[in-house]
């Protein structure tokens, strides 16, 4: 239990962040639900990476055991990917804000309301709770 | 805000010292940890915290949006001018072999040179993003 | 010198093409950059091709590194086939989007972004490091959230922010999957990986990864019960980028998908207890029905195209499932044409909104007779979604039949068939509306498309049905690529 503390942390992290994009229909919660699910990723990338002992991976005459930059590396990419998804969601939450004046999901396709039931048939079909989060084709 | 003394003393403090510990993190990149995309974010949190203090008007007087709309795709620009110096030397993109007398140094100036692209395309996309958000009015 | 660089030209093309145009900061330069930058990315993959087909598989080694410290690109029959596609229909989309773009200080970054999606996409196609991959993935896919949202309509906001929110878990889940083979093989590129998983028998984190990859690649590509993003993405994205993402983006990520189905885990397609193929098969085949019935009640032009490309993809995956070398054959080549033909038919689209400013179905009785080339290509790009002879979908659709035939799965088919008859149902709607119905008034006021719209329109609906009639370059082609994929697998 203890020896796999980090990868309990990992899969909780990444099954809270999903469960919030999934459950809140707030936009600015489902954004905070995403970047707590990517973040999880990076745990799942980097705990690994560490060596027992190990520096940093830098040269030095002094030490020989080094902990793999790699991970560090990749996941220095992939923050920097969340980082732009992120601002990008918010921007586009902003603007929805300014056309809709709501941030709230079931708000928002209430307003464009006619269409909302455009294909019964694929909504249904929906099995994967994935698919909540793309509720998309239902509604507009 | 205007009248909050103490923030801004404070910040007129903060901000030469913050620009410096960026360029420090910048060139300190090959001996510990740092490098363009944490320098570009310190940078920029210097402008942003200016930004707070000073209003959206000033912070824009110091970096104007038209000079963030050259340096961002101005980094990438430089980033891709090293990649393909290395291709016009004989080796393959991002190849840094040639770029000195030997390899070792070649390296070291192609990293270096990357990352100055990375932090003018960091910085500028942070303010950018800080802009995009400030300059937006509650409704 | 260019020879030995193509497949990193191929990427910098694009990406040098998006800096400048946003440098540019007016519109017609960076449409002439986008323009300039496509034909040589087009020129490029052509070239590639043709070097691959000479020389076979190619290796470039980014930074001179070494693969498993370095990032490799690796182009076989497959990505050059895939490439030759992305340029091809990159170019004709720049010549498109000439016109049908929105608010003047936008339009340089509208082009840097369109550039920006198509170096993206390429880098997927030509790199072999899997987390290189999921990089090109993301700014391939963050360029195509801001295309969306530039769209005229306010829903299309919402359209990208969902796309943003589905599109990121899947990218998510994708990168979690390649950090469990990370994990599993200590490397990252996927000739290694492959080498690697030979010595692992049946890890239980190889069959999570493998879940987490094809699920997450699953929601890029619109996999059938994932699939609830992509119209709206689709009906309220500008023109010119739908015409993009139509033809290309799906198409990417269907190749990802393959490529990892059959390069990495070849001889693992069942890994565990997960009966992938069968799976895979319902999945194609609840997408070949479902969406497209629901294309045939839509009201409009653009959302009907999009639930039919649903269906498409259905047939598309479809073909990976057989995993035979006729039905991979088959699936591959409706990849190549269903991207011919659905550009021809979002072009189409474009051009009919430019004119009139609606897709409505009900609006647009009649508009035939006033822009008679443009129903035209419509129409040839319908007939090819149905699968009738003479036009390329048919071909396709015969090799997919010929696979199930092949595969033992008779039945299939005939659902392939029945299939497409729904296709006659929405397709015949449209056509019957546009041809054969009184002109309404938005009908009579519209005149025929600009010449740099109908330019590109008609070379995909000209190409549609030339393929149709003699497809053996694809063919040979998907063939090429089928058999790299299962070779591999043997």
């Amino acid at each position: 239990m203890i020896a796999h503390f980090s990868q309990i942390a990992t899969v909780f992290l990444m099954v809270a962040g999903l469960y919030v994009v999934i459950a809140r229909g707030n936009l600015i919660k489902k954004l905070i639900g995403l970047s707590l699910f990517q973040t999880s990723v990076y745990l799942l990338y980097i705990l690994p990476g560490k060596v027992l002992g190990g520096t940093a991976p830098i040269l030095d005459a002094g030490y020989s055991v080094y902990a793999n930059p790699l991970p560090h590396v990749l996941i220095l990419t992939a923050i920097v990917v969340g980082i732009a998804t992120l601002a990008l969601g918010l921007t586009l939450v902003v603007r929805i804000k300014e056309a809709y004046g709501t941030i709230e999901e079931d708000e928002i396709f209430a307003k464009d309301g006619p269409r909302a039931k455009v294909d019964p048939k694929v909504s249904k079909a929906s099995v994967s709770p994935l698919n909540k989060t793309g509720r998309g084709g239902k509604s507009a | 805000m205007r009248l909050d003394v103490v923030l801004h003393v404070t910040t007129k403090f903060i901000l030469a010292p913050l620009l410096l510990f960026a360029l420090y993190v910048q060139f300190h990149g090959d001996y510990g940890p740092g490098g363009g995309f944490q320098a570009g974010v310190i940078a920029a949190a210097a402008i942003i915290l200016y930004g707070l203090i000073n209003g959206l008007g000033p912070a824009q007087k110091i970096v104007p949006v038209g000079l963030l709309e050259v340096l961002i795709p101005g980094g990438v620009l430089i980033y891709l001018s090293v990649g393909i110096a290395g291709m016009l030397l004989g080796d393959n993109f991002l190849d840094y072999n040639h770029l000195a007398h030997d390899r070792v140094h070649g390296q070291e100036w192609g990293v270096f040179l990357v990352e100055i692209g990375v932090f003018v395309t960091v910085f500028s996309t942070m303010i950018a993003i800080f802009y995009a958000f400030a300059g937006r009015r509650r409704s | 010198m260019i020879a030995t660089h193509l497949p990193v030209l191929l990427i910098l093309a694009p990406l040098l093409g998006a800096v400048l145009a946003a440098l540019s900061r007016n519109g017609f330069a960076a449409w002439l950059i986008a323009l300039v930058a496509s034909a040589l990315t087009a020129t490029f993959s052509l070239a590639l091709l043709w070097r691959v087909q000479a020389e076979g598989v190619i290796s470039y080694r980014l930074g001179g590194w070494a693969p498993e410290l370095g990032i490799e690109y690796r182009i076989d029959a497959v990505n050059a086939f895939i490439v030759v596609l992305i340029g091809i229909v990159a170019f004709l989309t720049m010549i498109f989007a000439r016109r049908s773009v929105l608010a003047p200080e936008r339009i340089a970054w509208f082009y840097t972004m369109m550039l920006l999606c198509v170096a993206g996409l390429l880098g997927i196609s030509v790199t072999g490091d899997a987390f290189n991959a999921f990089v090109f993935l993301e700014i391939s896919s963050l360029s195509t959230y801001t295309l969306i949202a530039l769209g005229r309509d306010r829903r299309a906001l919402v359209a990208a922010y969902q796309y943003l929110i589905v599109g990121t878990i899947g990218a998510t889940f994708y990168v979690i999957g390649v950090g469990l083979l990370y994990l599993i093989t200590g490397t990252l590129n996927l000739g290694l990986i492959v080498e690697r998983l030979g010595a692992i028998e049946s890890s239980r984190a190889l069959i999570v990864a493998e879940a987490f990859i094809v699920v997450g690649i699953g929601l890029k590509l619109a996999l059938f019960p994932l699939h609830a993003w992509l119209p709206n993405a689709y009906a309220y994205a500008p023109s010119s980028a739908a015409v993009l993402l139509a033809s290309t983006a799906t198409k990417v990520a269907i190749y990802l998908l393959a490529r990892f189905l059959f390069t990495v885990f070849g001889g693992h397609v069942d890994v565990g207890q997960v009966p992938l193929g069968s799976i895979l098969i319902g999945l194609s085949l609840a997408a070949m029905f479902i969406p497209s019935a629901a294309a045939v009640f839509q009201n409009d032009i653009k959302r009907v195209l999009a639930f039919s490309s649903l269906g498409q993809i259905g047939y598309i995956t479809l073909g990976l499932a057989l995993a035979n070398p006729t039905g991979l054959t088959g699936g591959l080549l409706h990849l190549f044409n269903h991207a011919l033909m659905k550009g021809a038919a979002f072009m189409a689209i474009g051009a009919i909104v430019l004119r009139t400013g609606t897709a409505k179905l009900d609006e647009l009785s009649g508009i035939g007779r006033t822009m008679p080339w443009t129903a035209g290509a419509l129409t040839v790009a319908g007939l090819a979604l149905i699968g009738v002879p003479g036009t390329s979908g048919f071909v396709s659709k015969y090799y997919l039949i010929l696979g199930s035939m092949e595969a033992g799965l008779g039945w299939l088919a005939i659902l392939i068939v029945a299939s497409s008859l729904i296709a006659v149902l929405y397709v015949g709607r449209i056509v019957e509306v546009i041809w054969f119905r009184e002109p309404a008034l938005a009908a009579r006021e519209a005149s025929e498309a600009p010449g740099e719209l109908l330019l590109p329109m008609l070379i995909l609906a000209g190409v549609t049905i030339y393929f149709g009639l003699d497809a053996e370059w694809p063919a040979g082609l998907a063939s090429a690529a089928a058999q790299a994929l299962l070779g591999v697998a043997r």
